[in-house]
């Protein structure tokens, strides 16, 4: 039994380190002096400079930032719509479909996604004039697209799990359905909704391979720009950027998930 | 009242009250709830497959966009010509680097998706054995990563793995090779790539289907006489395996498909059918290959796919 724990304990401690040391590798190396990546030269902020003087990655970081919040609060309203649909509104003619159309963006390779979108755009161009060309707008599209699947499965997850007497209690009470959902259910399900539109601004900002397909001319994202400079080797002013946006994301998913842990607890009830 | 009884309540008095309304008056509230994602994904993902089969029956050309017209109308001579070419089709079933690209891509994402599982077990396992706070850290561990980009995350195993990176240095120091070994621009390296960026997306699934194993069953088959590796076999892996299909299926689909993966870590004979799907847009610009060639990747994908989908259905109809 003793021993069962304790090959338990390293595979899985093996499986941690597994996770986290190229991360702790990367994070490590942006602070380092030396051009030669592999060489240390002693501990340098210089890569950060570097980075914050690099105009193309800046733009970049910018166009990014503003394509993903628009995505995320895209994908929210739309994604909240679905998950919402799927699970509070009985069988209805079509809802098989609708769920079918809402799982399978979450597995389908991006090449697929990105062309198959890519293509409906230009001939849409062809029959109706619009889009006009392809750039920003395009690029919010299809990121809309995949990331209110996520959205939506989040949403209908707590709304499955949720203690439905609240909901149950204002319906005794006679509140319309728009009261019902704005009132009760909604703010039940912020949590769900908050991690959701997170994850669709992390997904939108990461993606390369959709926004590669969709984007025009001169509307580079920080993916695209990162891939074609680390496609010719490792570079220190990548390193740093990673550490940053690793930093970033790390603290808010620690400080999101304690606020949540902290709501929870608040709204805890006894199970009767 | 039971969730499950109160979930079914509460869905019918949803459905109820409409019905009740659609009598009095049109329900716009709850038609414009259920249309307005629907008309989206049907525009946005559904009607894009229809169009990519549709430029896959036609032929490359030196036009704006690059293809020829499968379907020609003109009403006022009233005539419609549909002109349908297999030729991409034929090509690719002719041509054997099509073939051997799916075959390959198929191998490697089916033996990444096992080594994914070997490294993944243990983790669910641990998790679905602590309690509380441990638990809780665990699953926070697992899930961070899965929020940091995922391009870094790739591009973060080129530093360790080129010729002079940090895992030849170390071992090279240490006196254990005195030659950098091959890592970079393998199929090894895109193993790794792949069970790295998609260890989540298996250990999840384990996860919940460990969580809700009675570890008492445990007890009984060790009572009963049985070894450690026989109450593996027989109670914890059968008890787990809507887990192991579930993460198999989230982590064989999208490998299949993988191209930055590849084009980062991989060598230029690691064939993959995403990284050719790519080329065969971006560099030879034609795009009825690629989407005949996207087109005979989601027909691979398509049972897969359904498999997951039914695996959803069964959990929510539990």
């Amino acid at each position: 039994m003793k021993r069962r724990s304790l090959f338990l304990n390293m595979s899985a401690g093996f499986g941690f380190l597994f996770l986290y040391a190229p991360i702790i590798a990367l994070i490590i190396y942006s602070f380092n002096a030396s051009k030669l990546v592999t060489v240390w030269g002693g501990w340098s902020l210089k890569w950060y400079a570097e980075l914050f003087k690099n105009d193309q990655i800046i733009d970049a970081a910018l166009l990014s930032f503003k394509i993903a919040f628009i995505t995320a609060t895209l994908a929210v309203v739309l994604g909240t719509m679905a998950g919402f649909v799927l699970s509070r509104f009985g069988p209805f003619k079509g809802k098989m479909v609708l769920s079918g159309w809402i799982s399978a963006p979450l597995v389908m390779p991006e090449v697929i996604t990105g062309l198959s979108l890519l293509l409906l755009f230009v001939a849409m161009e062809g029959m109706f004039g619009w889009p006009a060309g392809r750039g920003t707008g395009t690029i919010i599209i299809a990121h809309t697209t995949f990331c209110m699947a996520y959205v939506a499965v989040i949403v209908q997850a707590r709304l499955s799990s949720m203690d439905e007497s609240l909901e149950e209690a204002a319906m005794d009470l006679g509140a319309k359905p728009s009261s019902l959902f704005f009132l009760i259910t909604l703010p039940l399900i912020s949590p769900a909704i908050i991690s959701g539109w997170l994850l669709s601004f992390t997904l939108s900002l990461d993606d390369l391979v959709i926004a590669s397909f969709v984007s025009g001319p001169g509307n580079s994202t920080l993916p695209m720009v990162i891939f074609s400079k680390v496609r010719l080797g490792v570079t220190p002013e990548v390193n740093a950027l990673a550490t940053l946006m690793i930093l970033v994301v790390a603290i808010g998913v620690i400080g999101a998930m304690y606020q949540m842990r902290r709501q929870a607890r608040l709204l805890a009830q006894p199970e009767n | 009242m039971s969730t499950a009884s109160r979930v079914a309540w509460i869905n019918d008095s949803y459905t109820k009250m409409t019905k009740y309304n659609f009598f009095s008056r049109v329900n716009w509230g709850r038609f414009s709830v259920v249309a307005v994602p629907y008309l989206w994904l049907a525009i946005f993902f559904f009607i894009p497959f229809v169009v990519v089969f549709k430029i896959s029956l036609s032929e490359a050309a030196i036009a704006v966009p690059p293809y020829s017209s499968v379907l020609d109308w003109n009403l006022e001579e009233a005539y419609i010509t549909v002109k349908i070419s297999l030729s991409n089709y034929l090509f690719l079933l002719e041509d054997d680097f099509y073939v051997s690209a799916y075959l390959s891509s198929i191998k490697v994402a089916a033996i990444s998706t096992f080594f994914t599982l070997l490294v993944a077990f243990p983790i669910a396992y641990l998790m679905a054995r602590t309690e509380g706070s441990t638990r809780a850290l665990l699953l926070a561990l697992v899930i961070l990563p899965f929020w940091t980009s995922f391009l870094l995350r790739v591009y973060a195993w080129m530093g360790l793995l080129k010729k002079n990176g940090l895992i030849n240095e170390t071992l090279m120091s240490m006196g254990l090779i005195d030659q950098p070994l091959v890592m970079m621009q393998t199929d090894f390296a895109v193993y790794i790539g792949i069970v790295y960026t998609y260890l989540p997306f298996m250990v999840l699934p384990l996860y919940s289907a460990l969580e809700k194993m009675d570890m008492t069953l445990l007890e009984a088959a060790e009572d009963l006489g049985a070894r450690p590796y026989q109450s593996f076999f027989l109670v914890t892996l059968p008890m787990a395996m809507p887990g192991v299909i579930a993460g198999c299926l989230l982590v064989f689909i999208p490998a299949v498909g993988e191209f930055v993966i590849p084009a980062l870590l991989g060598g230029s004979d690691t064939l993959m059918i995403g990284r050719v799907l790519w080329d065969e847009f971006f560099l030879n610009r034609d795009w009825p290959m690629a989407s005949a060639v996207a087109v005979v990747m989601l027909i691979i994908l398509v049972l897969p796919i359904m498999l997951i989908r039914n695996g959803q259905g069964k959990e929510g109809a539990a």
